[in-house]
């Protein structure tokens, strides 16, 4: 018999015959959170990601870019990577090198430049797929055109979100978006840069990931 | 194996580690002010106490649901992990969950693995083993980083050198990282620690992590932190390996966000944490990132014990948050090290006896004052004050055949029992009892002075000169 066998043998030996009733976690949710207007929920994910030290930035389809501009150029940044054949990443590929910031772009595997992605790029644009208003939290899901390690090598990251894409809690987008028909090989959720208070309890940020995000709302006005 | 190599040891010098915390005025104040810290942050994310019950409740009932069919689930995960090209692997004991690791390891000929934050691969000493292969274990939680600098282990499952100042940490970085001077300012430490790292995991070959929870309908491995050195560990090696133990499963997604927000709430007073990453599959034809080779060691290691007994299971409800250890005076007072298990404070007491055999912590089970608080903040409601009375009257009670755990009785003594069986006999005979308290009212002086350590900071125990019937008698007749 192997390992698994045993474990397996062991546990159905004492598994209870009758298992309880399955948790009604929507009628949960359905009491305890309320279902709020757009304008509130983009209100509220902004307070919550703000008070996780993140930086948003209220943008309309027309000057995302030129804020995108003004944010890099604050920081004395001159080089974005941006995902090629995006909507969002086509729009920073035309906007910003005219203006004197270089895009790169993510065109081959990880394995090839690695070295280039630690050392050598201060920052990166990406899109949100959607957020959530509770906690103030991003929801991305990396694919190949936006991979992985975008959201979380360089030091900068900006995320492009569209305000009409907030729902009110985590239950509520796995539930809207059926995620529990398949996920994609990595989602995420991300509520602020990268944090840690493992030296006496002493919050600091850039622990190993972004030391800041910034979050570009797309609203209507603005 | 270095000579520096530190196993956990179970309760054995006990006693005498947590006299030493006791003693020792630093540690007292660091770990008072930090448990401080963390229950009045988790307090500020429950203002509201029906919110608080009632979540509380759903999430006991997601964790029983699931344990209740968790033979069923795990066959499930495995068959959709294993359907999203993820290798599952089972292993009943600490032994043999190394030997798994390090055989995928070496099967890639490589040699150098950074760590996620992951108490079950500190459950089995992975590092020791590691190193023991001439393999690079290397911590990267910024807090596993600064323990495995000091050749120390964890003191808190959720934060592991809670027992550190940032002066000592400071020494410690001037003295092991080359270059690096003396500093105690907090970001630059960090800094500091960041910089190595990065340089760790564009190297490494194998990326190591726990599980916070494994979700079995869709094959997702769940992983909760703030730092994003697991993300790092599970998205930049080309190997990640994550281990976990069989416990720590749902059937269903939408049980995550309710444990998720008790998890975060009750461990750091967080609404939610920096990073939730739900791993699903290796790295995809055409995608460009992320590790070709994901595989999922499943532990036991004394887990299936407790769930054979109906009561014990409730052990396994646990999610690790660590607000038992924040809550609980022993802890606070004796720290993590005292305890000489992998999981301290309260969860530790309750599920070490499982893994390392009631011979080995029968003490453990005997150091609180069931108080209580642990119960009640515990956010999926294990009756942790209820497990520790069954854990002790099993370790304690005279040995016999087909008990509920390993080291059954290890506790017991002829003498005490003896001692204990003679007391009950005089509480169930009133004749007896009046026999006895008698004699204890005449011959009360004959009682030693010093009472081992009862005495040590408190009058010596003496039966009361006139017993409290005469009292009562004499004050009626008055
Ligand atoms: S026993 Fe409860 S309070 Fe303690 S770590 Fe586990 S879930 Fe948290």
């Amino acid at each position: 018999m192997s390992a698994r066998d045993r474990i397996l043998a062991r546990l159905n030996r004492s598994a209870p015959q009758q298992p309880p009733a399955l948790p009604d976690v929507g009628s949960w949710y359905a009491t305890h959170r309320s279902s709020e207007t757009p304008a509130d929920k983009a209100r509220r994910f902004r307070h919550y990601i703000e008070l996780a030290h993140a930086e948003v930035h209220a943008v309309s389809r027309n000057n995302w870019a030129d804020t995108l501009h003004q944010v890099l150029k604050a920081r004395g940044i001159d080089r974005l990577l941006v995902a090629e054949g995006t909507p969002h990443g086509d729009t920073a590929l035309d906007a910003l090198p005219p203006r004197g910031i270089e895009c790169s772009v993510y065109d081959m595997a990880i394995e090839a430049w690695k070295s280039e992605m630690f050392t050598a790029t201060p920052a990166s644009l990406t899109a949100a797929r959607a957020a959530i208003a509770e906690t103030g939290t991003l929801i991305l899901w990396p694919n190949e055109k936006e991979p992985r390690l975008m959201s979380l090598v360089p030091p900068v990251h900006i995320v492009l979100l569209d305000a009409s894409n907030i729902y009110n809690t985590f239950f509520e987008a796995m539930t809207a978006e059926a995620w529990n028909n398949g996920l994609p090989t990595n989602a995420l959720l991300v509520s602020g840069p990268s944090k840690t208070a493992d030296i006496q309890q002493t919050l600091a940020y850039g622990a190993h990931g972004p030391k800041e995000l910034i979050v570009l709302l797309l609203g209507e006005k603005a | 194996m270095s000579e520096h190599t530190l196993h956990f040891k179970p309760a054995e010098g006990f006693r005498a580690r947590s006299k030493a915390v006791v003693d020792n005025p630093f540690l007292r104040q660091s770990f008072r002010g930090a448990m401080d810290f963390l229950m009045s942050k988790r307090a500020a994310q429950f203002p509201d106490p029906e919110e608080l019950e009632s979540l509380r409740n759903l999430g006991e009932a997601i964790r029983q649901y699931n344990l209740a069919k968790l033979p069923d689930l795990l066959e499930r995960l495995e068959a959709n992990l294993t359907r999203n090209g993820i290798k599952v692997h089972w292993a009943e004991t600490p032994d043999e969950a190394n030997a798994i690791i390090l055989g995928i390891i070496q099967g890639h000929g490589a040699t150098r693995m950074v760590k996620g934050k992951s108490m079950v691969s500190e459950e089995i000493e992975l590092n020791h083993a590691a190193e023991a292969a001439g393999i690079e274990a290397l911590e990267s939680d910024m807090g596993e980083y600064i323990v495995q600098l000091a050749n120390e282990k964890p003191s808190h499952i959720i934060m592991p050198a809670i027992h550190k100042t940032k002066e000592e940490i400071a020494r410690l970085f001037h003295e092991k990282v080359p270059g690096v001077d003396y500093t105690d300012n907090v970001d630059a430490l960090i800094q500091i620690g960041r910089n190595v790292l990065r340089r760790k995991f564009q190297e490494a070959e194998i990326g190591l992590s726990g599980v916070n929870f494994a979700v079995a309908e869709t094959g997702t491995l769940c992983l909760v932190e703030n730092e994003g050195n697991g993300r790092m560990c599970t998205t930049a090696p080309a190997v990640h390996i994550a281990i976990t133990g069989i416990e720590k499963i749902v059937e269903k997604l939408e049980h995550v966000p309710p444990l998720l927000s008790l998890l975060t709430r009750s461990a750091t007073g967080q609404n939610i944490s920096t990073y939730f990453n739900m791993i699903s599959s290796p790295r995809k034809p055409g995608e460009k990132d992320g590790p070709e080779e994901v595989h999922l060691v499943l532990l036991d290691n004394g887990r299936s014990q407790a769930y054979a007994d109906e009561q014990l299971r409730k052990t396994l409800q646990c999610i690790r948050c660590g607000a038992c250890m924040n809550h609980c005076p022993v802890y606070t007072r004796i720290g993590g090290h005292a305890y000489g298990t992998t999981y301290p404070g309260p969860i530790g007491k309750i599920v070490s006896p499982h893994m390392l055999g009631l011979d080995a912590t029968a003490g453990l089970t005997t150091a609180s004052s069931l108080c209580g608080a642990c119960g009640e903040v515990c956010p999926v409601k294990i009756p942790i004050p209820d497990l520790l009375i069954r854990l002790r009257s099993e370790a304690f009670s005279a040995p016999h055949a087909n008990p509920a755990m390993r080291g059954q009785g290890a506790g017991h003594s002829s003498l005490i029992s003896a001692i204990w069986r003679g007391w009950a006999l005089v509480y169930r005979s009133p004749a007896l009892y009046r026999a006895v308290s008698w004699l204890g009212s005449r011959f009360g002086w004959l009682m030693p002075s010093r009472q081992g350590a009862w005495t040590t900071v408190r009058e010596p125990l003496r039966p009361a000169p006139k017993r409290l019937r005469d009292q009562l008698k004499e004050r009626n007749k008055a």
